[in-house]
């Protein structure tokens, strides 16, 4: 690293109008960043959501569930990105195709667990009263799972931020850049930048999540609140 | 089941030679079981557990389908037609009641109703009908169940079953998981409830004493569903067929032996009651001859309550006193086990039996021991 | 056979296990100090109620701040080093046993606190002879989970000059060399098995007491 005083770098970087301007810009890396994680997570919920749905209803995919969560968990991400991006090629494309890959299985396991974990009484009624199988997976297992669907969808979140960081290390676009040129460049203003911007957005999106997730589910909480 | 007033007396639900067997390594849990369960009456299923009641049940509304035999429900076989169209023609309540915690009590009940398509006015109708019957105040509709004590709950339940007027209701141990008094409370609604809808009713238990109470029969079934003894109460009572059935009737308790008499059996006392168009002196003359210091007062036969002889007043007339109202009061399907404790709850030496207020007579400690005591002279005579 | 290189690793195997042991000794250096951090925190999060809130919120941000970021923050004050890698992998493990440690206290049944209480225990001494033990088996859970974690996370250190068998899969990208990106992924895997079968024996030899509602 140099050896001017950090703030001095700092300045120097904030300094820069390439930092607020063009194609290295931080708006434009910030919006690459969320543009990224979005379009992953939405595609990721699209395609796992409604199988791990339609298997857990038919009691299906328990142990896929079980092993997914315990191979999930052991799988580096940082390798599966590697992977990925050695076998499609660098770019945007591949690093989304690995950040899909990263963030389904916490929707699916959370999908299924959620939906095996409604009340066999209440399902025992639902079946009894005459309920079709499609209604009861629409109107009681899936109303009934949806917080911890939404749990499942906000833990994909924050691991789709922290892993859309890392594609730049596979010449991905995203406020990762920020850190991996002040790496490369040993530019302490830029390295620091980064790393406030990553965190920021992560802590704001999680933030935001939970607060939506509470707003997501009223019924559920009043009925949790039994007074 | 197009057929829904079903004459009373002509067979409602009929099962023959049914079995079913979960696991083809396993035992089967029901075996050949024929039964016949008459338009509007009560048949309980009782029987420890393992002895496949609650599989009868389910296979009546195809929760569980059967390995062989034949179900019919009004005449047609079940198996015909969709299950969750049968289903919806058939009230459903379970021990757990399995209200959706997500919906609030007015959904919960109109649930069926929804199912069928009613008018949104229909289903709002019905739907407050439905908690005056089950005895649930209006402002609850509107809560969710998690806000209701178990009680409430299995009176929506109920409610839920009863929503779109099936025939048929099938009850699996409703009221298993409520506190004794709780329980007491809502199998004397469910007597109450069936003298207005004559529903017919399958209800499952593994309560000998629930049964005896609720039961107009009382299908008794052992490990692996094999139908001991089928009868009235009264029957079962009087002539346990086999050593299961007397063992499971709990012949040695004596407790056991009071849950299984009820108050109607008992050859009941009128007491010093009077109606209050009477005169206070023929009060007097009654209390003298049953040897109290008080008296009942009847108003055309409805239980108006008790007065001290001391209090009773030198005018012609008995009206204007302000009568009190009986500690232990009874109904006639009560059992003695349950006059008992109500005795004993009101430190009284006897209850008043009464039916929808009317006045029926009284029941003493004495009287309740002479019928325990004739009941074991009649069993070591057969 | 293109796609994996025998000889490779034939040549190479003093450096995989040196990096091996480099991972095992990252994560179990973050691990441990992790678990005394964590617990401590949790005992204060039991005794004094309004405290669990704060903790809980800091923790979660310190798991939720990307490992990637939290790294260059560092980097700046503590440098290129393994005190860099640390203060990043511990800060992960904080918020899972925190919060295990805690549900399994509170899980404990009210029936055993009460005993405690009526055989004249302390609360300190009920908390180290009667609580902790018998939330062991929810605070092992969160360990193995904080490990399993850990371990790939490790990999990501590479990018300090260290990583363990990260160190593979960072070369490997460079030079799109799949051989080392296999060795470096799954050797990875291997380990966080093998690390989390191991953490499981030591809470059978911990909790002899569950052993036979388990069987």
């Amino acid at each position: 690293m140099t050896d001017r005083p950090l703030v001095e770098e700092l300045r120097l970087f904030l300094g820069d109008p390439q930092t607020w301007w063009g194609p290295a810009s931080i708006p434009l890396r910030l919006g690459e960043h969320l543009l990224l994680s979005a379009v992953a997570v939405l595609a990721a919920a699209a395609l796992v959501i409604p199988p791990a749905l339609w298997a857990a209803h038919r009691r299906r995919g328990v142990v896929a569930a079980a092993a997914v969560v315990n191979i999930g968990r052991a799988v580096p991400t940082f390798g599966i990105l590697v992977v990925v991006v050695v076998w499609l090629g660098l770019g945007p494309w591949p690093a989304l195709v690995a950040l899909v890959a990263l963030s389904g299985p916490p929707m699916f396991t959370n999908t299924v667990a959620a939906v095996l974990a409604v009340d066999p009484a209440v399902l025992e009624s639902a079946w009894g009263m005459g309920m079709t199988g499609r209604a009861v997976l629409m109107k009681v297992e899936l109303p009934l799972a949806l917080p911890v669907i939404a749990e499942g969808i906000r833990i994909a979140i924050s691991q789709v931020i922290a892993t859309a960081t890392l594609a730049a290390l596979a010449a991905g676009g995203g406020l990762g850049r920020f850190i991996v040129d002040g790496f490369a460049k040993r530019d302490q203003g830029e390295l620091l930048m980064g790393a406030v911007l990553v965190a920021a957005v992560a802590v704001v999106a999680e933030m935001l999540f939970t607060r939506g997730q509470r707003r997501l589910v009223p019924s559920q909480a009043s009925a949790e609140g039994s007074r | 089941m197009s057929d829904q007033a079903g004459a009373a007396g002509q067979p409602m639900i009929s099962l023959q030679d049914v079995s079913k067997t979960y696991d083809a390594a396993s035992a089967p849990a029901v075996e050949s079981l024929t039964l016949e369960i008459l338009s509007g009456e009560i048949v309980v299923l009782v029987g420890p557990s393992g002895c496949g009641k609650t599989t009868v049940l389910k296979m009546i509304n195809r929760l569980v389908e059967p390995t062989s035999g034949d179900i019919e429900v009004a005449g047609t076989p079940v198996g015909e037609g969709e299950p969750h169209l049968l289903r919806r023609s058939i009230g459903y309540v379970i021990q757990q009641v399995g209200l959706f915690p997500h919906w609030t009590v007015r959904r919960n009940i109109a649930t069926v109703p929804e199912l069928l398509g009613w008018s949104p006015q229909r289903i709002s109708d019905r739907t407050g009908e439905l908690a005056r019957l089950v005895g649930l105040d209006e402002s609850m509709l509107d809560r969710y169940p998690g806000a209701l004590s178990g009680g409430q709950q299995q009176r929506v339940g109920v409610a839920r079953a009863l929503a779109a007027d099936p025939p048929v209701l099938l009850m699996d141990e409703p009221f298993g998981a409520v506190d004794p008094i709780v329980r007491h409370r809502l199998q004397d609604e469910l007597v109450d409830l069936q003298k207005r809808l004559r529903k017919t009713i399958v209800f499952v238990t593994h309560d000998i004493e629930e049964a005896i109470k609720l039961g107009d029969r009382i299908v008794i079934l052992n490990v692996g569903g094999v139908l001991e003894q089928q009868g009235s109460p009264a029957e079962i009572l009087s002539r346990p067929a086999n050593r299961f059935v007397e063992d499971f009737i709990g012949a040695e308790r004596n407790l056991q032996r009071l849950a299984l008499r009820r108050v109607a059996e008992l050859r009941l006392k009128w007491g010093p009651m009077v109606e209050v168009s009477t005169t206070p002196e023929a009060a007097r003359e009654a209390a003298a001859r049953e040897g109290t210091e008080w008296v009942g007062l009847l108003s055309d036969g409805v239980m108006a309550g008790w007065v001290p002889v001391s209090e009773l007043p030198e005018s012609p007339s008995l009206e204007g006193l302000e009568p009190r109202p009986f500690g232990a009061v009874v109904s006639r399907r009560a059992s003695l086990r349950q006059t008992v404790d109500a005795m004993v709850g009101s430190s009284q030496e006897m209850a008043v039996v009464a039916e929808d207020g009317y006045y029926c007579g009284l029941v003493d400690f004495r009287m309740v021991s002479e019928a325990l005591g004739s009941q074991r002279g009649s069993r070591a005579g057969g | 056979m293109n796609i994996f290189n025998w000889e490779w690793v034939g040549r190479n195997w003093i450096a995989i296990v040196e990096r091996t042991w480099e991972h095992v000794f990252l994560t179990a250096v973050a691990v441990v100090v992790g678990t005394v951090i964590a617990i401590g925190l949790a005992v204060v999060a039991v005794r004094r109620r309004r405290w669990y809130g704060p903790i809980t919120s800091v923790t979660n941000i310190l798991y939720t701040v990307p490992s990637l970021a939290l790294f260059a923050f560092l980097v700046p004050f503590t440098g290129l080093s393994t005190l860099t890698s640390e203060i990043g992998l511990v800060s992960y493990t904080l918020l899972i046993i925190v919060r295990n440690t805690v549900a399994g206290v509170d899980g404990v049944s009210r029936g055993v606190r009460e005993a405690a209480d009526g055989m004249g225990f302390t609360a300190r001494r009920r908390f180290w002879k009667a609580e902790f033990p018998l939330a062991l088996p929810v605070i092992m859970a969160g360990i193995r989970i904080a490990s399993v974690t850990t371990v790939g996370l490790v990999t990501i250190t590479a990018i300090l000059g260290q990583g363990g068998l990260g160190y593979f899969i960072l070369a490997g990208l460079r030079s799109f060399f799949w051989t080392q990106i296999i060795i470096g992924t799954v050797g990875s895997v291997l380990l966080a098995v093998v690390i989390d079968v191991g953490l499981l024996w030591v809470e059978r030899l911990l909790t002899p007491w569950t052993r036979r509602a388990a069987a």
